[in-house]
C-alpha cells in the first residue's frame, strides 16, 4: 500500500519533469491553450487528484485513527 | 483617485496587523510562531498567500511578457512542491513542536546536536532572504510609482511602505501575517482573474483568440528554447521543488502548525490554488500587444492596467499589489529577525535569557528591514533573476535534511559542513564572476547549456557530503541523537 502511495505521488514529477522533454509544441491547442501550457494545467490539475488519492488510501487520514496515532514511519 | 486607494487598503493593512495583537500576550514563541496554535485554515491561508507576492503579481506577468514558455515553470513548480510537502513536512512539524524549536536553524542545530551548523544554516537563510526581502519591496515601489501616475516616487513609496511594516510587525508579528493575508489573497486573487480575463478581451477578443493570434506573430513564444529549454526548464523546476520547502519562512509555518494533517490536506487542495498563476500569466501575454517594448519586464502587467483601465480600478490593482509585498515581507523580516536573534545574538553571553533574546528579535526588525529597503534602492536586479538566486542557495539544506532525516547514521555533522560549504561556495563563485556552470565545464555536452547552477551546487554538495561522512565514521556517527 506504501508503494502504491508513492508511486501515485511520484507521478506528478514524471508528469512535469520528465513530460517536459516531449512536449514542448505548440499545437494542437487544446482549451485554447499552447499545447505546452495545457500540459502543465492539465498536470497541475491531476497532482490534486493525485494527491487526493494518495490522501485517500493513507490509514493516517481515516477518521477513525485515534488522535495522536498518526505517527509515520520515521 | 488611485493614490487615495492605494493609502487607504495600506491604512487598512497595517490597521488589521496592529487589531491582530488584541489581547494576547507577546513573547518569542507567540511573535514568531503564533503559540503554534494555527489551526488549518490560518496555515492554510500562510501557505497559499506563500505563492501569491509581488514575485508572482509582477514577476510572473513580466516573465511572459518578456520571454514566454519559461514563464510556465511558475505554474509548474508550485504543484510539485505540496506534493512534496505531503511526506516531508508533517514529520519536520512534529519534530520541530516535540523539541520546541523556533528557527529553522534550531532544526539543524538539534538534528545533528551542533550549535555551530545551526549558525551556518542560519546565515545561510539570512542571506538567501535579503534578497528576496528587497524584492518585495522594489515591487512596492514600483507599484506605488506607475500606479499613481508618478504623483508618489518609487523611493518614497519604499520608505513609507518599510515605516508600515515595521511598526505593525514590532507589534503583532507573525498574527499580523495571517490577517492581513486574507485580505491580501482575496484581493489579488479577484484582481488577477479581473485582469486575465478582461485584457484579453480588450487587446484580442478573447483568451482563447489571444493564444491562436501570438503564436502566429510570435512563433517562438509558447515553445522553450535554448538558453531557456527544456533542460533549463526542468532543472529549474526541480531546484524550486526542492528549495520550496528549505526558505527560513515555510519552518515557520511548519513549525506554527497545530496539527499536522493540515500539510496533507494542502498537498491536494494548493495545487488546485496554484492554477489562479493562470491569469497572471494571461495577463503578462496580453501586456505583448497592450504595451509593447517596455524596458522593464516586471512593469508589464501595471504598465496594461494604466492603459486600459479607469483610475480607481488602477487603485484597486495597486492596492492589491502593495498588499502582495507587505504581507510576505512581514513574514520574512520576522523570520529573518528571529534567526539573527535565535541562533546569532543568543550565542553572545550578554544576550543570554529568554527575555533579552525576545526584545532583540523585535529590535532587529529595524535594522534589517532598513538593509533591505536600502537593497531596493539602491541595487536593482530583475525579480524573477533574484529569487531564482536564493532558491539555489537555500536549496542547498535539501540533502542535510533528509538524510538528517531518514539516514541519520549515514550522515555526519563534517560531512554537512563539507557538502553545504561545496555548494555555496561554487554557487557564489558563479554569481560573482557571472557565469554559469556549463562555461566552467566545457567539457559537458551542449545540451545541457541552461542547466540551473543549484542542480550543479547540489550535485556537488551531496558528493561532498557523503565523502566526508563516509571519512568521518566514529565518533561523528551520531548514535547518540534520538530518531525523531
Amino acid at each position: 500500500m506504501t508503494i502504491l502511495r508513492v508511486l501515485l505521488g511520484l507521478l506528478p514529477f514524471l508528469g512535469i519533469l520528465a513530460g517536459v522533454f516531449f512536449v514542448n509544441r505548440v499545437t494542437p491547442f487544446v482549451l485554447g491553450m499552447p499545447f505546452l501550457l495545457f500540459w502543465i494545467v492539465a498536470w497541475t490539475v491531476l497532482t490534486a487528484v493525485l494527491m487526493l488519492l494518495v490522501y485517500k488510501l493513507d490509514p493516517r487520514n481515516r477518521r477513525d485513527a485515534a488522535p495522536g496515532s498518526s505517527q509515520g514511519k520515521y | 483617485m488611485a493614490l487615495a486607494l492605494i493609502a487607504l487598503i495600506f491604512v487598512l493593512a497595517v490597521a488589521l496587523g496592529l487589531l491582530s495583537r488584541y489581547g494576547r500576550k507577546m513573547d518569542l514563541e507567540q511573535w514568531a510562531l503564533g503559540r503554534r496554535g494555527f489551526g488549518a485554515v490560518f496555515v492554510f491561508l500562510l501557505m497559499a498567500g506563500e505563492i501569491y507576492t509581488v514575485f508572482t503579481f509582477l514577476g510572473a506577468s513580466g516573465y511572459a511578457y518578456g520571454l514566454g514558455a519559461p514563464a510556465f515553470y511558475i505554474l509548474a513548480y508550485g504543484a510539485l512542491a505540496y506534493a512534496l510537502g505531503y511526506w516531508l513536512l508533517p514529520p519536520i512539524s512534529r519534530y520541530a513542536k516535540q523539541h520546541g524549536l523556533i528557527t529553522q536553524a534550531d532544526f539543524f542545530a538539534h538534528r545533528f546536536a551542533n550549535r555551530e551548523l545551526g549558525i551556518a544554516v542560519g546565515l545561510i537563510g539570512v542571506v538567501a532572504m535579503l534578497p528576496y526581502l528587497a524584492l518585495q519591496l522594489e515591487g512596492l515601489g514600483l507599484i506605488v510609482e506607475v500606479a499613481t501616475g508618478r504623483a508618489v516616487g518609487a523611493h518614497l513609496a519604499i520608505v513609507i511602505g518599510t515605516a508600515g511594516l515595521v511598526v505593525y510587525v514590532v507589534a503583532s508579528g507573525i498574527r499580523a501575517s495571517a490577517w492581513t493575508s486574507v485580505v491580501k489573497d482575496i484581493l489579488i486573487l479577484a484582481v488577477a482573474v479581473f485582469l486575465g480575463v478582461y485584457l484579453p478581451m480588450h487587446a484580442f477578443g478573447g483568451i482563447g483568440p489571444m493564444f491562436q493570434r501570438l503564436a502566429v506573430t510570435h512563433p517562438q513564444l509558447f515553445t522553450l528554447h535554448t538558453p531557456q529549454g527544456t533542460v533549463w526548464f526542468m532543472s529549474t523546476v526541480l531546484v524550486s521543488v526542492l528549495g520550496f520547502w528549505m526558505w527560513p519562512h515555510a519552518f515557520a509555518y511548519i513549525a506554527a502548525a497545530r496539527d499536522e494533517d493540515v500539510f496533507r490536506k494542502n498537498a491536494v487542495v494548493l495545487p488546485l490554488y496554484q492554477l489562479f498563476m493562470l491569469f497572471i500569466l494571461f495577463v503578462g501575454f496580453a501586456a505583448i500587444e497592450i504595451v509593447p517594448g517596455l524596458k522593464n519586464s516586471d512593469l508589464a502587467l501595471l504598465a496594461a492596467a494604466v492603459a486600459t483601465l479607469p483610475g480607481w480600478v488602477t487603485g484597486l490593482v495597486g492596492g492589491a499589489g502593495i498588499l502582495a509585498a507587505l504581507v510576505p515581507g512581514s513574514l520574512l523580516l520576522i523570520v529573518t529577525a528571529t534567526l539573527l536573534a535565535k541562533n546569532g545574538l543568543a550565542l553572545v553571553p550578554a544576550f543570554a535569557g529568554e527575555r533579552r533574546i525576545e526584545f532583540a528579535a523585535r529590535f532587529l526588525v529595524v535594522p534589517i528591514a532598513i538593509a533591505a529597503a536600502a537593497f531596493a534602492i539602491f541595487g536593482s536586479t530583475g525579480i524573477v533573476a533574484l529569487l531564482l538566486l536564493g532558491y539555489s542557495y537555500v536549496v542547498q539544506l535539501f540533502p542535510a535534511l533528509v538524510l538528517g532525516f531518514v539516514a541519520r547514521r549515514l550522515v555526519t555533522t563534517p560531512g554537512v559542513f563539507a557538502g553545504l560549504a561545496c555548494g555555496v561556495a561554487l554557487l557564489t563563485l558563479l554569481t560573482l564572476t557571472h557565469r554559469h556552470i556549463v562555461q566552467l565545464l566545457p567539457l559537458l555536452p551542449h545540451d545541457l547549456v541552461g542547466l540551473n547552477d543549484g542542480i550543479a551546487a547540489l550535485v556537488m554538495n551531496v558528493v561532498a557530503l557523503m565523502l566526508v561522512s563516509a571519512a568521518t565514521g566514529g565518533r561523528w556517527r551520531a548514535a547518540d541523537v534520538e530518531t525523531a
